[in-house]
């Protein structure tokens, strides 16, 4: 029987689990307060991921274009050898974008190789990539190693659990083209990142005016019709973005609005784009065009909007924050992922209004709950995300994250490929979206490949105190004690209810 | 599952597509070592097996001449005629009759048994017990290296074997291999790869704890085909027929010229707390896959059979009275097999402690007389010449007192 606040809860529920070296003196320190150790973490700061080899994307977009310029050159140079001059006219970047739809769900960025997940999960030069990977696909890894490595070193990994909910609220993803595949990182790094523990409205704006996700949901080739470079080239809307914004990043489904709002709100932030070399803009970086802006004065839901410019949009996005359905809307999703798939309806409304009162500070939001108590005593019914199951196994046996290309194809695997979700939507956050039979053996198998590579000492018995903090039922714990081998029982752990479920 | 499609007449060679063809979860030196090629044509092959779990050696060789065994090992017990009965070796032990190849081998001198034997752990953790098997340390604790891994670092090295890149270097080896001498693996249906075992202590887990989990990893584990390609995922390490099949390629892998010369690989499922069966049942299905594995090697190695002998060990025995559930639970004293064209064989050796209650371990388990250290010690000091201070001190650290067994190996 578990205790309503005890240290598994704190560490599994909210973080990303015990970590294998976990001390003594720590663990007596979360069992005392597990909620202040919890809050011991939350600083803006400790959010933040920077090093030496991730840079902006800025710099990644500018980079994955020159290599695209390059090969298109090579491409050219090969083909006036065979036919004479015949120049291609469409700029590479535009030739890369293909549309979201039909790309299926699952679909990997490496070749889908039927071979065992040992192999996948480290066993050495296994059929991998090839060696002169493309530079967009270099820069993905490095993110991706360097978010995993901040997951597995982070004492409680609650603050990396805020980055990744809010990260797949508003996702992006790869399947869209290169532009995401090189800058999904950094976009999550610049855009989410700063704001976990920060306000909502920062982050809102940072989303919507960074190139990934002008880039994903079609902004930057939205242009009002009746604006200067609309009349030219007689091009239009595209209302993509403007209703992602309402439906999934604010107000939500059943939020209050009509298809007016969405079609005005995309007039409003048109001339919100980028460029990769247009000589009037500063390159890949977020730019306001006034001359794709459409000319108007749009009302969206009860207000109209008069201002002019790149203020009118930012104007929308700030009513958004403080519209009550969007404090509703996200307080439902965030109890959804920490607590339960049918979340109590008591501390959403809790939630929710520290939301509003606050004007959409994440700490306060965050903190309220740390705070209740019911987010604590729901019972464990949640299972782990692949990506958290992953991690947490990483933690709990030490295994090196340092080869995130065989992390990735565990995502693929296990049907939560990194940064590349079906649709704008991101991935599900219910049971079932994790708890299909496929999944459950698939990460059965995962489960006996990371145990065949722990590398923590002590028997299954003792590792799995330290895992799970001493809270194990009786019956977990007879199955590992009664194993007949370390490596089964070290898959009993990482497969037992206790580190399935959170 | 047939094997007729497997031409033994073929010259084995270890091209890339024939790798590719084979699957197991052999573990091997990299090198050949040096004096392999010395001038008297001795060219030995040697493989260890873990058997994990604890077989059950009361059941596997019988010692019916006890007159204690019947009633200790009640209906598991195995008789000299009937239902029950097993294939004579000699006088006072009988061999479970799942282990019709090993008897053949037994008979033409290729096969001999070593029983009442264990290691020097007394306790009864499989996890403990595996790591003293395979690390070949005086205890439990130290699991950085095993056993053969710093034989193979005593051996002077020879050329590297060959198709090293079709070898993957394995980090998901037996730790009785592991270490710092480069070994070499291949994965396919190997090791790190669950087994139904696992899955079916998995299953009973969550009917216990989580039945929706359950019912879900049942149905998932009821599922053929995976959705997204032929990814296997499970090896059944611990049914027969997979166990034939990884002898088998691991057999064709050595008996080639440039092949590994010295290899393990583990067998899983011997962990047989109920209804283990006697003359039939989980325990001789077990054997049988053993058996077959044994045979398999046999038929592999061809030529190079002769110079080739096999150890298979495991982590201690289990009691000596079955208990509530006609199974029998954790002990201490088991068996070793020897099986090769090199063994000395058609033996039982043993010093037969007796199962008269005063005669078993704690009253409860067959009481180890015979060292598995000095089984192995023998083994190697014969066949590849280790010296007793190497494997006294570098082997199987602080074992001085533990002698080799001399005369396993035929001149």
């Amino acid at each position: 029987m578990t205790l309503p606040f005890n240290a598994l809860t704190a560490l599994n529920r909210f973080g990303l689990g015990a970590r294998f070296d976990l001390s003594p003196s720590l663990r007596k320190d979360i069992e005392a307060d597990p909620r202040a150790f919890l809050k011991s973490e939350l600083l803006p700061q400790n959010a933040l991921l920077a090093g030496p080899d991730l840079a902006s994307s800025r710099i990644n977009l500018l980079t994955s274009f020159a290599e695209q310029e390059r090969k298109r050159m090579e491409r050219d140079k090969s083909q006036t050898a065979i036919t004479s001059a015949n120049t291609s006219t469409v700029p590479p970047q535009m030739a890369m974008a293909g549309p979201m739809q039909g790309q299926a769900p699952m679909q990997s960025q490496a070749p889908m190789q039927s071979q065992a997940p040992m192999q996948s999960m480290g066993q050495n030069p296994a059929p991998s990539e090839p060696k002169n990977r493309p530079i967009q696909r270099e820069v993905l890894l490095t993110e991706a190693q360097a978010r995993w490595q901040k997951a597995f070193d982070d004492p409680s990994g609650f603050t990396e659990r805020l980055v990744w909910f809010w990260s797949n609220h508003f996702a992006v993803s790869t399947a869209k083209g290169q532009q995401i595949v090189v800058s999904a990182g950094s976009y999550e790094r610049e855009a989410i990142r700063p704001f976990v523990l920060g306000r909502f409205g920062d982050m809102l704006k940072a989303v919507e005016q960074h190139p990934a996700m002008l880039f994903f949901l079609d902004n930057r080739n939205s242009i009002g019709p009746d604006s200067k470079a609309g009349q030219k080239q007689n091009k239009g809307l595209n209302e993509n973005l403007a209703r992602e914004i309402l439906e999934l990043h604010t107000l939500g489904v059943g939020g209050g609005y009509s298809q007016a709002d969405v079609t005005n709100f995309a007039r409003i932030i048109t001339g919100w784009t980028w460029y990769p070399n247009n000589p009037n803009f500063e390159p890949a970086s977020f730019v306001f065009n006034p001359n794709a802006h459409e000319p108007g004065q749009p009302k969206v839901l009860t207000k109209t909007y008069t201002q002019q410019g790149i203020d009118q949009g930012e104007a929308v996005l700030n009513d958004l924050v403080h519209n009550p359905a969007t404090a509703k809307h996200l307080a439902t999703k965030f109890v959804r992922h920490f607590v339960a798939d049918e979340p109590p309806p008591t501390l959403v409304a809790k939630l929710a209004k520290v939301f509003t009162d606050t004007g959409g500070d994440l700490m306060a939001f965050t903190k309220a709950l740390i705070d209740d108590d019911s987010a604590w005593a729901a019972p464990a019914t949640k299972l782990r995300t692949p990506q958290e199951f992953l991690l947490a196994s990483a933690r709990a046996f030490n295994l090196p994250v340092d080869k995130p290309e065989v992390a990735m194809r565990a995502l693929n695997d296990l049907g939560q490929p990194l940064w590349r979700p079906s649709g704008p939507n991101g991935f599900g956050d219910l049971v079932q979206d994790w708890g299909s039979a496929e999944g459950m053996k698939m990460r059965f198998a995962y489960a006996v490949a990371m145990a065949n590579q722990a590398a923590v000492q002590g028997n299954p018995n003792e590792i799995a105190e330290i895992v799970l903090t001493n809270a194990a039922s009786p019956e977990t714990r007879q199955a590992i004690s009664r194993a007949e081998s370390r490596v089964q029982g070290l898959s009993l752990l990482l497969m037992s209810p206790e580190f399935q479920r959170r | 599952m047939s094997y007729s499609n497997l031409s033994l007449c073929e010259t084995p060679s270890l091209s890339r597509r024939r790798m590719l063809a084979l699957s197991g979860s052999l573990v091997a030196s990299a090198f050949i070592p040096k004096f392999a090629r010395a001038a008297d044509a001795r060219d030995p092959r040697f493989i260890a097996i873990i058997l994990r779990g604890a077989m059950d050696g009361l059941s596997a060789v019988a010692p019916i001449g006890d007159p204690d065994y019947a009633g200790l090992h009640g209906d598991l017990a195995l008789t000299k005629t009937g239902d029950a009965a097993g294939i004579e070796l000699d006088s006072f032990f009988t061999l479970n009759p799942a282990m019709t190849n090993f008897a053949r081998m037994f008979k033409q001198g290729q096969g001999a048994v070593v029983h009442a034997a264990a290691t020097g752990y007394r306790e009864r953790s499989h996890f403990d017990g595996q790591d003293v098997l395979e690390s070949g340390y005086a205890g439990p604790g130290r699991t950085d290296s095993g056993w053969l891994n710093r034989a193979i670092s005593a051996m002077p090295q020879g050329q590297r074997i060959g198709a090293k890149n079709n070898l993957a270097i394995g980090n998901v080896s037996p730790l009785v291999i592991r270490g710092p001498a480069e070994t070499l693996g291949w994965a396919p249906g190997g090791p790190g790869l669950p087994t139904n075992d696992t899955a079916n202590r998995l299953l009973d887990l969550y009917t216990h704890r989580d039945p929706k989990l359950g019912e879900l990893f049942r149905q998932g584990l009821d599922t053929q085909t995976l959705a997204n390609g032929a990814m296997k995922t499970m090896n059944n390490a611990d049914k027969p027929s997979e166990m034939v099949r990884q002898a088998r390629s691991a057999g064709i892998l050595m008996a080639a010229d440039n092949g590994p010369r010295i290899a393990a690989m583990a067998f899983d499922g011997w962990d047989t707390h109920e209804n283990e069966g006697g003359a039939k049942g989980r325990l001789f299905t077990l054997l049988q896959g053993l058996d077959g594995a044994l045979a398999e090697f046999e038929k592999a190695l061809g030529p190079v059979w002769s110079q080739t002998s096999i150890v298979v060990m495991t982590e201690f025995g289990r009691t000596a009275r079955i208990n509530g559930t006609v199974g029998t639970d954790h002990g201490t004293g088991s068996l070793a097999f020897l099986a090769g064209g090199a063994i000395k064989g058609g033996r039982v050796i043993a010093d037969w402690p007796g199962l008269k209650n005063a005669d078993l371990y704690e009253q409860r388990d067959l009481k180890p007389t015979t060292d598995l250290r000095g089984v192995v010690k023998g083994l190697l000091a014969d066949q590849f010449g280790l010296s007793p201070q190497v494997l006294a001190n570098q082997v199987f650290p602080e074992s001085g007192n533990v002698k080799p067994l001399q005369g396993l190996i035929t001149a």
